[in-house]
């Protein structure tokens, strides 16, 4: 089936928007995604018609926002093919993260276990374990992955005392996709005992993805990337994991039972649920979900690998220009960070807004691997379903702009 | 100027103005001191903008200085804006400027005296209506500051 893009574009409001004058062109998705109407009303709708707490009122708005709310998990679960009580809501991917290291990696590692991720991660599957490498005093192992993911690299590092191989499913700098199903192949041949997580932030939103066939221990991905609201992340784990690990934060609905000298956890996932949880960003997320299973993940997916084709081979035709990631035989996702031989990324972007072109510029919350190509900061395009090749087009135009007021 | 189709855009070449183009193609006093009194590197790691300063200086009276680094046009150029105007200024006189500056940046009024004081800086007012940019027009300036009043 193929998609109508025109036809999707127009469920997204803000994509009618002008910005400086011009039709906007959002080539920033990697860093947040746009959203359709009817996730923007389902808030309004929670707000209007059933606000009220959940899982704790006999009342009907609270047994209303309760089953919608819970049916949004059931709607994640689906997507990934997990159980609904291995999701747990959270903030964002971040807070995923965070509830692994803290959870399960400091009662789980030890001194002389070691962590492998790559070079290639954001900041918050680097400094988390960062962090966690120096409270217990394991050893942090990093795969190169600058020219592609490649098997030998991860296979000279994996050991019998490898704990975890926490890693990006795709970059959000470099753009590769990770082979997460033979990566987990090798581990297991390897180390039965050795846990993955995968930081799937930039792949849920994009491409069909299956928990139980990769056979990975935890994924963490936000909901806002995915055309949900802000503030709502989910993590999953595998349930024998989660059973064994205790509560990230304390407080209400965690708990079962309560008495002045101590607490019985909730079951799962409210185990690590504390507190009033974002009731109309779970529910709203809900309502993305279906909204992307209608377009469907294949056609997502397609839809974006073949504007970033189109667009790497644009990217070929300037010749001050350079694409980080240049291993262009590699799988890769709708992201593409470039830098110029003299202009700075910022100029760059500020020439581009002024066309109502939306890009990143900066280090994309991975400072060491941008600077590892010699450069502080960089460039980004970043794809979802209802760009158009046309945007593409744009983009490049403004791009000879750049190369024409600066040099 | 180039041919750019951009060159109507008013705002944008308010704050891309031709001086601030020529200082950042052509930096000037980019050459390092032989051997600076006091040195010091700036960087706004958020943008990656760095700078490095370096200057000498004799009876409170600044004599010569050095300004290079890398990043954008707008901290670029403002570095070397800066390393063409306080050469032979005063700490105190280059405090006042620094002042001066900030007071541009920030939109407030000024008058035509300091105004003319300031000389070829007045170029990086059209950076005032970017507001992310802001802080790459006073990196240097306010890494001077912090030099001279050490």
């Amino acid at each position: 089936m193929s998609v109508n893009i025109d036809s999707v574009r127009k469920d997204f409001p803000i994509l009618g928007r002008s910005v400086n004058g011009k039709k906007l062109v959002y080539l920033d998705n990697a860093a947040t995604s746009q959203k359709p109407k009817i996730v923007i009303d389902s808030i309004t709708e929670y707000y209007t018609k059933y606000n009220s707490n959940v899982h704790r009122g006999v009342h009907t708005l609270s047994m209303e926002a309760t089953e919608a709310y819970e049916n949004a998990r059931f709607k994640v679960a689906k997507l990934i093919n997990a159980p609904e009580d291995c999701i747990i809501w959270t903030r964002n991917a971040t807070e995923s993260l965070n509830l692994v290291a803290s959870s399960w990696g400091l009662n789980n590692i030890s001194a002389e276990q070691n962590i492998i991720i790559t070079n290639a991660e954001h900041h918050s599957n680097l400094v988390t374990w960062q962090q966690i490498s120096k409270k217990t005093g394991c050893e942090l192992r990093y795969i190169d992955i600058s020219n592609g993911f490649e098997m030998s690299n991860l296979k000279n590092i994996l050991d019998k005392n490898t704990a975890l191989v926490s890693i990006t499913h795709i970059s959000n700098v470099l753009g590769y996709v990770t082979p997460i199903s033979d990566i987990v192949s090798l581990i297991k041949k390897m180390n039965l005992d050795t846990k993955i997580l995968v930081d799937a932030a930039q792949s849920v939103p994009h491409m069909p993805l299956d928990v139980n066939d990769l056979g990975i221990d935890f994924l963490a991905f936000s909901a806002h990337k995915m055309m949900g609201p802000t503030g709502i992340g989910v993590l999953y784990g595998k349930k024998e994991l989660l059973l064994n690990m205790e509560p990230y934060m304390f407080g209400g609905d965690m708990i079962i039972e309560v008495s002045y000298e101590g607490a019985k956890w909730n079951e799962l996932p409210y185990k690590f649920e504390a507190g009033t949880p974002n009731i109309a960003g779970g529910i709203s997320t809900g309502v993305a979900v279906d909204y992307l299973l209608n377009i469907g993940m294949e056609n997502i997916w397609k839809h974006e690998v073949d504007l970033t084709n189109y667009a790497l081979e644009k990217f070929s035709q300037f010749k001050n220009f350079t694409v980080l990631g240049n291993n262009l035989n590699h799988p890769r996702g709708g992201v593409i960070s470039f830098v110029h031989k003299s202009i700075h990324p910022h100029d760059i972007g500020t020439i581009l807004d002024k066309q109502g072109i939306a890009i990143r510029t900066g280090h994309h919350c991975a400072m060491p691997l941008v600077r590892s190509y010699g450069t502080s900061a960089a460039a980004r395009v970043s794809f979802y379903i209802y760009n158009t090749f046309n945007e593409v087009d744009l983009f490049f135009e403004a791009i000879k702009d750049v190369e024409d007021y600066f040099l | 100027m180039s041919m750019s189709r951009l060159s109507g855009v008013d705002d944008l070449n308010e704050m891309y103005e031709s001086i601030i183009l020529d200082h950042y193609r052509n930096p000037r006093n980019l050459k390092k001191l032989a051997s600076p009194d006091l040195e010091k590197d700036v960087n706004n790691p958020f943008c990656g903008d760095e700078l490095s300063i370096q200057l000498n200086i004799e009876n409170d009276v600044v004599t010569d200085l050095s300004v290079s680094g890398n990043g954008c046009a707008i901290s670029q150029s403002s570095g070397s804006l800066l390393a063409e105007s306080v050469i032979n200024l005063t700490k105190i006189q280059i405090l006042e400027l620094i002042v001066n500056v900030r007071k541009m940046m920030r939109g407030e009024d000024i008058s035509e005296e300091i105004r003319d004081s300031l000389g070829d800086i007045e170029a990086l007012e059209g950076v005032k209506k970017f507001p992310v940019r802001i802080k790459c027009a006073l990196l240097g300036w306010t890494g001077l500051e912090d030099l001279i009043q050490d």
